[in-house]
């Protein structure tokens, strides 16, 4: 089974990001950046499928040169080969959906494998257009994954309890935090993935215009809340509750 | 075309409750593009909760209801070439539903279908030399304005940022045939809701969370009193979810539920940018922490640094006690 699996570059979740202080983007110097954490949950999956029915694991990403970084992570963790769309435009993922589409179908993939939101941008938006823009039916926030018989049944994190949903292969899997434990790269993981293959492409190699279709023009801090105060038992608390706060 | 469409979320024939405050983000849109507000119901056997939208006076013009077997469970596969058609017959500049799990695998399924640009989680919507939306994130430190060059404009929309509007007039009711057929690569299976009496995260007025340092599943049982006195909702952190202590449907959080009640008790909860982002809109927070260094305390109004298990329960008899439960 042929599996493809994506992965974007991101900035560190961990870190505070900065805003220029003429709103026209985030301060990038001394930034760290890693793989998207919804996309770590991808790339195990697609690894234990692999794993589970034997094929092959394509890794791509969508970046700068940089994020060759993020792709060899995937590949030590045990993926077989890696596609670097390699672009420095700030894109929407209508964008990254297009030119992924352009790479299903170079590919032809059973199951693509996505994070369900990529953790900088916070859009949970392109696994559902890539699935649109090839007519794939397709399983978001999965929280469990079994393939048979070309078919995927998905467990699905939904608001108000959980649901199952079955999607004939080739089909969009976008993955939720509970999908699996993502493994740690091995040594022998690090070392092998130096050699795998890694393709770099370019927009124009696939026909595809990047043109985003939502431009952004400005960015601001939200506004700070007040800063509190500490009371010292539940009596007091109580007080403020009612009679500051007027919240009982 | 400057005509405004919502889709509107029901489960089981209930109308879930953010279906309304999209409707007032689609009321402000409208008012900005000159257009109507139509709301496109999708089921079978809902004509009863369209009508309630239409008489409801929520601020609608119109609201179309198709019954059809093709859309009894929800599927993306199936609305989204319904409400791509609809949009288009309706010329809708505006398509939008709102941010739940249902708004955000549909609509950027049908943001393709219509080559539009797309915005999720808007909170603001204005003019400035054309349409211009604010939105969240990096975990809602940063917020942005965009625009959308597009025909076209797809929306989610956040439930907190925008009111349920009453009192408005009523809107006029048409029933569709979109004559729409089944797509043959996806099949719903199930749905397993979490039943509860007390009131959807998202609607509550008070909300009692929990995180990891409860340890127990029982010790949530606490939460529960505090919510039930209250009559609020129960809600946790992801690492309080991950570690079975609460049900995953409970996660408030950038990943989670974003939600903003009047009154939220943070208990035992460390406070992380990732929990931060799903309850920093509440009107009034309440942190309960043994660490006085937890980070929750840099947005809690009222800080109270103390053990859970001792002054959870001291705080639900007091409440009891002084009659100030609902
Ligand atoms: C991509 C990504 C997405 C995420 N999304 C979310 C999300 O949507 N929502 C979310 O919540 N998290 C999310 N997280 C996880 C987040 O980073 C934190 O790990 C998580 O919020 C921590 O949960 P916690 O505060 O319950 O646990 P901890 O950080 O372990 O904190 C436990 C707290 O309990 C206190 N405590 C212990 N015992 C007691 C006691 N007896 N009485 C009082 N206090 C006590 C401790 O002092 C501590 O502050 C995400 C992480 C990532 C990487
Ligand atoms: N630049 C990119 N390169 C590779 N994959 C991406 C990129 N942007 C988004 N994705 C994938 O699409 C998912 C959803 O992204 P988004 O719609 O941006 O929230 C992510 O978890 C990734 O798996």
């Amino acid at each position: 089974m042929k599996i493809l699996t994506t992965v974007k570059r991101v900035t560190d979740p961990d870190m505070k990001v900065k805003i220029k202080p003429d709103g026209s983007g985030i301060v990038t110097d001394g930034v760290e950046y890693k793989m998207n954490s919804f996309d770590e949950y991808g790339v195990e999956e697609a690894i234990k499928l692999k794993e589970a029915h034997g094929g092959e694991v394509v890794v791509v990403s969508v970046g700068p040169k940089a994020a060759t970084k993020e792709i060899r992570t995937a590949l030590a963790m045990g993926a077989d080969r890696g596609i670097l769309i390699e672009t420095d435009e700030d894109l929407d993922s209508d964008a990254v959906a297009r030119l992924l589409a352009e790479v299903v179908k170079a590919e032809a993939p059973e199951v693509v494998l996505m994070g369900k939101q990529a953790v900088d941008s916070d859009r949970n938006q392109a696994g559902q257009m890539l699935a649109s823009y090839l007519g794939y039916p397709q399983a978001t926030f999965a929280y469990s994954l079994e393939v048979a018989d070309g078919w995927a049944t998905v467990g699905r994190e939904v608001d108000g309890g959980t649901s199952t949903k079955r999607v004939k292969l080739p089909a969009i899997v976008t993955a939720d935090l509970r999908l699996n434990e993502p493994r740690y790269a091995s040594l022998p993981g690090i070392i092998k993935a130096k050699r795998k293959p890694l393709d770099t492409k370019s927009p124009s190699d696939l026909g595809v215009d990047i043109t985003n279709k939502v431009n952004v023009l400005k960015f601001e801090a939200p506004p700070a809340r007040a800063a509190g105060q500490i009371v010292d038992s539940v009596d007091a608390l109580i007080e403020k509750l009612r009679d500051e706060a007027k919240a009982l | 075309m400057s005509n405004v469409l919502v889709v509107a979320e029901h489960v089981e024939k209930t109308l879930r409750k953010v279906t309304l405050s999209t409707i007032n983000f689609a009321k402000q849109a409208a008012a900005l593009t000159g257009g109507q507000v139509h709301v496109l119901v999708l089921g079978e056997g809902v004509d009863t909760l369209a009508n309630e939208l239409a008489s409801g006076g929520y601020g609608a013009n119109v609201v179309h209801v198709s019954n059809s077997a093709t859309f009894t469970n929800y599927l993306a596969e199936n609305y989204a070439p319904a409400v791509a058609q609809v949009a288009k017959d309706l010329d809708a500049s505006v398509v939008c539903a709102p941010s739940s799990t249902f708004g955000k695998d549909l609509v950027p399924r049908v943001a393709a279908l219509l080559g539009a640009g797309m915005v999720s989680d808007a909170i603001e919507v204005f003019d400035d030399g054309g349409l211009r939306f604010k939105r969240p994130l990096w975990a809602d430190n940063v917020i942005t304005t965009v625009e959308v060059t597009t025909p076209f404009k797809a929306v989610t929309v956040r439930a907190t940022a925008f009111d349920a509007l009453e009192g408005e007039a009523a809107a006029e009711l048409k029933t569709l045939d979109l004559g729409a057929a089944a797509s043959d690569s996806a099949e719903f299976v199930s749905f397993d809701q979490v039943k509860s009496d007390r009131p959807e995260l998202t609607d509550a007025d008070v909300i009692v969370a929990g995180g990891r340092g409860l340890k127990s599943a029982e010790n949530f049982g606490m939460l529960e009193q505090l919510a039930d006195l209250l009559g609020g909702a129960v809600g946790a952190s992801r690492a309080a979810a991950d570690s079975g202590y609460a049900p995953n449907d409970w996660q408030i959080g950038q990943t989670g539920k974003v939600v903003a009640p009047n009154l939220y008790f943070a208990v035992a909860i460390s406070g992380a940018i990732q929990h931060l982002a799903g309850m920093k809109g509440s009107k009034t927070i309440v942190a309960i922490n043994k660490d006085a260094e937890a980070p929750i305390f840099q947005v809690a109004d009222y800080g109270l640094v103390a053990d859970a298990f001792t002054v959870v329960p001291e705080l639900t008899e007091k409440l009891q006690a002084a009659g100030l439960g609902k």
